[in-house]
């Protein structure tokens, strides 16, 4: 039977009818369905990991007893886990092990756009590069048994336009999971990487490449298409269904495995065809390996854009030239307000960052959605860089700045973002003095992926009840001496708390507290009014409480006068359906215009 | 079947309930015997962003992605999401809006102004093929102003007279929580209405 799945919940199901046993990973758009669906199967043992690396390794262990085992992760997670992928590249693996990692082209929801086909060269193992739900399901079994015949982990590529696109997947059965599992001694030589073994590892990577390079040429979703034999386009992936969407009537050679290439295939596709281009999203990878197999392509990248996503109409209008028609533009879209994401109506982090503010501080924000307070008005974020980096850049700037920047530098960070990667970089303040003040601002969850569990929760994710960490004993052991918690939903405490910490000389770290995410189910913040209004009469039209960025406030214009005979030229305005009562806005305005509304 | 494929692009805020919508034609459109496709983008639009869906479906569909200029339906949830994506309809496309504001942040702040008449702006172009429904008011009037996305929805099935009723509704009960069962049938059945007459 055939259902409608997304690629994401296709790679999950391809894993469960592959028998896989034991998955991790961190969330991170557009990967984080995976898991999330993953845990919906009672037969496989599912986590979300404190960060990639860590899951990798889960998974790896898993494989060394011979389970199958699937670890999922964004382009950037990659970057985290690649300490471990490079060398499990060497060990290979006993039970399957598959790593999925999802791409973002154009950035929608990343800090960079990684183009992770370079990890299959890089660490020498095969990656496959499904195009629909249906391929996503089925790469992901045969990636089990290419990891299983050639003794090497397979990489598994997504990107938004794969993992987030639904469509039309035949479901089948699960495969028994292998029973006989167990660590054996003997396996010394294959699992202990030292370096008598590494180079024997080593020679075993190139006979499996040439191995695999052999596969290529025979896997049934590497295919040849021929119509028109004038122009041939090789491509994989989201390129491949973009382009044979805009140019149906071209011949084509599909790949599905792009690591190693189809060397034969190939050959023959440039013997078959009069022209070949090749369209691929971000990097020239097929290109420059084509080009350096020695052949011509017609066109590649000096017409395909090397950045940004690919849609049709970028394919169309890059393949087309001069001929493609432009179509009609009956409004200029960049004319129009923008609408781009914000802290939800009562977020515990607009409290915090209008704090920040008050506090002239350049703030070292992290990943997550206390990224968004970059935006105007609050734009009181000043840099970010990577998962944890805000404890290190701003204990880093102080550094270099000494006691000049005592007072003027802090590092923001998340509940999971800090249990990611932020607690080494306490440490570090810490043991070499510095004095940055970390904050976290502790919403309960992983938020801007959509709420996932992480070890500061208290729930597995299977909702199971787990160890929570105390972020305040957690940064006591780690030698912080002066750890304050805070209500984010008062301005002047919250301001006056973090003036104190940053001007010390010394580590401290300043931890939010109830002030669970505003989408969260199981934790909600009780407010002391059910929402507040704009006195009409008393509202003087200063826009103080315009600065906070709510998405309930809004700015009406009209001339008048309040009722003390004050004279403006418009007034503020509560959204009563969209207020969840949080009071920020009453603390901002001057002229205790904004009162507590009654239900 | 034919070999065309139909494009429907489905714009909003998020937290409209857009992507519902696409997930009821989903279920429709696959149980009419289509091959379908859905994108759309997750993450940061679930932030109060505008968030997109393009759904297509056909005997047999590649991309994902509508090509731009080449959506034969504009599902808009808000207005002017709707006009944001005007140019991505083709001269001969149906236009379905939902008569409601959500203002963004630069008008909150006075910064920009919301455009005006935004229904007259997209009659310049296709007159005779733009429809705006009252969704919010008429699901209010049934008692809650979630169901607005499925009045919209409702109103939106007129176009395609081969598909049963039956097999919205089954999409309907499929698809969301038994208690609002009753409350959606109704919003699809009052959006179905509008369009009729």
């Amino acid at each position: 039977m055939k259902n409608v799945l997304q690629g994401n919940e296709a790679i999950a199901r391809g894993a469960w009818e592959a028998g896989v046993t034991v998955a991790a990973a961190y969330p991170g758009t557009p990967s984080s369905e995976i898991l999330a669906e993953i845990a919906t199967y009672p037969e496989i043992y599912s986590e979300w990991s404190p960060n990639e690396k860590v899951a990798l390794e889960v998974v790896a262990g898993a494989g060394y007893t011979g389970a199958r085992a699937m670890a999922c992760m964004k382009h950037v997670g990659m970057n985290v886990a690649s300490d471990p992928f490079m060398t499990l590249s060497y060990t290979g693996v006993k039970g399957g092990v598959v790593v999925v990692v999802a791409d973002d082209p154009y950035a929608h929801s990343s800090q960079n756009e990684q183009d992770s086909r370079n990890w299959a060269r890089f660490a020498k193992v095969p990656m496959l590069e499904p195009g629909d739900a249906q391929e996503c399901k089925d790469f992901t079994k045969i990636a089990f048994e290419i990891s299983e015949k050639f003794d090497t982990p397979v990489l598994l590529k997504g990107t938004t336009r794969i993992s987030h696109a639904d469509s039309l997947v035949e479901e089948g059965p699960r495969k028994v999971p292998r029973t006989t599992l167990g660590l054996d001694p003997k396996d010394m030589p294959k699992m202990a990487m030292v370096p008598v073994n590494v180079r024997v590892r080593r020679k075993r990577i190139e006979e499996r490449m040439r191995k695999l390079e052999a596969y290529a040429d025979e896997f049934v979703y590497n295919k040849i298409e021929l119509n028109d034999p004038k122009i041939g386009v090789i491509a994989a992936g989201a390129a491949y269904m973009f382009t044979k969407e805009v140019f149906p009537h071209y011949s084509y050679l599909k790949l599905g495995m792009i690591w190693p290439l189809p060397k034969k295939m190939i050959a023959e596709f440039f013997k078959k065809v009069k022209k070949v281009i090749i369209v691929e999203e971000m990097d020239p990878f097929l290109e420059t390996e084509i080009k350096a197999m020695g052949y011509k392509i017609f066109h590649g990248k000096d017409v395909i854009p090397p950045m940004y996503e690919l849609t049709p109409e970028i394919v169309e209008r890059s393949l087309k030239g001069k001929t493609y028609k432009e179509p009609k533009v009956r409004v200029n879209p960049d004319d129009l307000p923008k609408r781009p994401p914000n802290l939800c109506a009562g977020c515990s982090h607009r409290g915090l960052f209008y704090a920040l503010k008050k506090t002239g501080a350049f703030v070292f924000g992290d990943i997550g959605c206390y990224a968004l307070p970059y935006a105007p008005p609050l734009q009181a974020v000043h840099a970010n860089l990577c998962m944890g980096a805000s404890v290190s850049l701003a204990y880093g700037a102080g550094k270099a700045l000494g006691k000049e920047g005592l007072g003027k530098v802090c590092g923001v960070i998340g509940d999971s973002t800090f249990l990611h990667a932020g607690i080494p970089a306490v440490a570090d303040t810490v043991y070499n003095k510095g004095y940055a003040t970390t904050i976290i601002c502790d919403n309960r969850t992983t938020g801007m992926t959509g709420l996932q569990e992480h070890p500061g929760t208290g729930f597995t994710i299977k909702g199971e009840p787990a160890h929570m960490i105390d972020y305040g004993e957690l940064v006591r052991v780690l030698g912080v001496k002066h750890v304050r918690k805070v209500d984010p939903y008062r301005i002047k405490e919250t301001t006056e708390v973090l003036k104190e910490e940053m001007a010390r000389d010394e580590a401290s770290v300043v931890i939010t507290a109830n002030g669970p995410c505003m989408l969260h189910r199981r934790e909600k913040r009780k407010f002391e009014h059910p929402f507040y209004a704009i006195d009409g009469e008393g509202c003087r039209g200063c826009k103080a409480c315009l600065e906070l960025g709510c998405p309930a406030i809004s700015w009406i214009e009209e001339s008048g006068t309040t009722k003390d005979g004050k004279k403006r030229k418009g007034r503020s305005m509560i959204n009563r359906l969209q207020c969840p009562g949080c009071g920020l806005c009453s603390q901002v305005c001057k002229f205790e215009a904004i009162v507590p509304g009654k239900a | 079947m034919d070999d065309k494929v139909t494009n429907i692009l489905l714009s909003g805020v998020g937290g409209q309930g857009a992507i519902l919508a696409s997930n009821i034609l989903a279920h429709v459109f696959v149980e009419a015997g289509y091959d379908v496709k859905k994108s759309e983008v997750h993450g940061m639009a679930q932030r109060g962003g505008d968030v997109t869906t393009h759904f297509r479906y056909g005997k047999k569909v590649y991309s994902p992605l509508i090509k731009y200029g080449d959506a034969h339906f504009l599902l808009a949830f808000e207005l002017l999401e709707a006009y944001r994506y005007i140019n991505y309809c083709r001269n001969d496309a149906r236009i379905v809006i939902n008569d409601q504001k959500i203002l963004p942040p630069a008008v909150n702040l006075g910064q920009m102004k919301y455009p005006e008449n935004i229904p007259g702006a997209f009659r310049k172009y296709f007159d005779g093929h733009v429809y705006v429904i009252k969704g919010q008011e008429m699901a209010l009037k049934l008692g809650n102003a979630q169901a607005a996305n499925v009045v919209l929805v409702g109103a939106f099935s007129n176009f395609f007279p081969e598909i049963k009723d039956a097999l919205w509704k089954r999409a309907l009960t499929d698809l969301l929580p038994k208690k609002i069962h009753e409350l959606n049938v109704k919003a699809f059945d009052e959006g179905k209405k509008v369009l009729k007459g």
